[in-house]
């Protein structure tokens, strides 16, 4: 049986947290600039270019590219043959947040309990999801997630009768009441399927796919296009100041659901859509 | 249009401010978040003095990150005013002329900015490492406890902001959105 030590584990959080501050993934950059060159937003644009000039400062003087740096989200796929030594792996977890925190200077945002609001002042506990899965890998996905775009995230329960329709309608109506406080140009990470819980941390998971790749399934990829073009008809644009980017992507992730239902959540993310993932 | 001003600001001059001016703050601004702001509210009605005098000032709704050795401050973006709604109204009654952040305000802040002659600034959002250059100098003031949501005093230089909602109401966040699409639907 492969093992691996937790030391490890903290050492590659600690690094994953920094560098996900720090640098957006390829396809979000790229995304960020190519909507520059094609916005015809004239606030839009400049906004644009201010968002790609912050970009370049973050990565060449590490200084993170948002002071909200985030509460840290993982998902985790830990294989069934892998054995962990050392501590349990959600103290490891929660160690690496400490130190990636405090040694990348990233601000502390989480308070322990949500009515007293005590700042942690490490910015543990992080919010964790494990997987366990076939084989001796261990996968670690981390997302630190902003909460001025968290704040306009919704559950909706729909009726299976509502349908597609429904479904769209409700995606629709969580990123034009989100406007410009989900800082635009914003990724819209939707859930369909599976239960309350379920359907929300899809649309959290849905965040963290390629912003260019679509879902497998065809009449899914049909709906991202179609809602992707629809919210960008609405004008709300970077900043909410006018322009033709308002989404980055619609990113869909769907799951079996009772007769009775059709859960819809939808994860708002602000431009910063920051994630890393390493395999140990 | 594009202005150039400096903080603190008098009514005379931010009357002069447009919805969708871009403008460029110099001089000094004071940094209060949503437990700097409960905290400030509170002591008010309780009728004892808060760390820094409102009159005319303009404060910035910022949390930063910490700074490394020899930065002045860490990224230095805004974050979701609509938190502050809240307290607006009551700070803006009490000679506060300015607020920075980002997104929308409530109809009770819009019309106390309106009777109050005040003005709200939006800064670009998730902008935080290109913004923490325009901050020179920065000293906790108050608050310490609060951690990144203590109360900074600091001194920004072309500082860009661009005016959301002037000092007659005028709401950048409405009218932008409309006059691009009629732009759109005019080519």
């Amino acid at each position: 049986m492969r093992t691996i030590h937790t030391d490890d584990i903290i050492k590659n959080v600690k690094e994953m947290c920094i560098e996900a501050n720090l640098h957006l993934s390829k396809d979000m950059a790229d995304a960020i600039k190519n909507a520059e060159e094609s916005e015809n937003g004239e606030l839009g644009k400049q906004i644009l270019g201010q968002l790609i000039e912050n970009m370049e400062i973050a990565g060449k003087e590490e200084i993170p590219i948002c002071q909200d740096t985030g509460m840290a989200v993982f998902f985790i796929r830990l294989g069934q043959d892998l054995h962990i030594e050392g501590r349990n792996l959600t103290d490891a977890v929660n160690e690496g947040v400490r130190q990636g925190y405090e040694e990348g200077y990233l601000r502390k945002s989480v308070v322990g309990d949500p009515l007293l609001r005590e700042n942690t002042k490490d910015n543990t506990p992080a919010v964790i999801h494990y997987d366990i899965v076939p084989g001796d890998k261990l996968e670690i996905l981390i997302a630190p997630k902003g909460f001025g775009s968290e704040n306009m995230s919704r559950v909706f329960m729909l009726k299976p009768a509502d349908g597609a329709q429904g479904v769209k309608e409700a995606v629709l109506q969580a990123v034009m009441d989100a406007g410009p406080n989900a800082c635009p140009p914003v990724v819209v990470g939707v859930g369909i399927g599976g239960d309350f819980e379920k359907a929300a941390i899809m649309a959290k998971k849905a965040l963290t796919r390629n912003v260019n790749k679509g879902s497998d399934l065809p009449h899914i990829r049909e709906m991202e296009k179609e809602l992707l073009a629809r919210i960008n008809d609405s004008g709300i644009g970077p900043g909410g100041l006018g322009g033709k980017t308002t989404a980055i992507a619609v990113n869909i992730e769907t799951y079996a659901t009772h007769i009775a239902g059709l859960p819809v959540a939808v994860n708002m993310c602000c431009h910063v859509n920051r994630h890393v993932t390493r395999v140990l | 249009m594009e202005r150039k001003i400096s903080a603190p600001i008098k009514k005379e001059e931010l009357i002069t401010l447009h919805a969708g001016d871009y403008v460029y703050i110099s001089g000094t601004i004071y940094s209060a978040r949503d437990a700097a702001h409960k905290r400030m509210y509170e002591t008010m009605l309780e009728g004892k003095e808060i760390p820094f005098s409102l009159e005319d000032n303009i404060i910035y709704y910022l949390g930063p990150t910490p700074a490394k050795e020899g930065q002045v401050i860490g990224s230095a973006g805004p974050t979701t005013s609509s938190r502050m709604d809240k307290y607006t109204p009551f700070l803006l009654e009490n000679g506060l002329n300015g607020m920075i952040g980002k997104g929308k305000r409530n109809q009770e802040v819009i019309d106390a900015i309106v009777k109050n002659k005040a003005v709200y600034f939006a800064a670009v959002g998730g902008a935080g490492a290109l913004l923490s250059k325009c901050i020179k100098k920065s000293e906790i003031i108050a608050y310490e406890d609060l951690g990144t949501e203590a109360i900074r005093k600091m001194e920004v230089e072309n500082f860009p902001v661009i005016v959301v909602i002037d000092s007659c109401g005028n709401n950048l966040y409405e009218t932008a959105v409309t006059s691009y699409r009629n732009n759109l639907e005019e080519q």
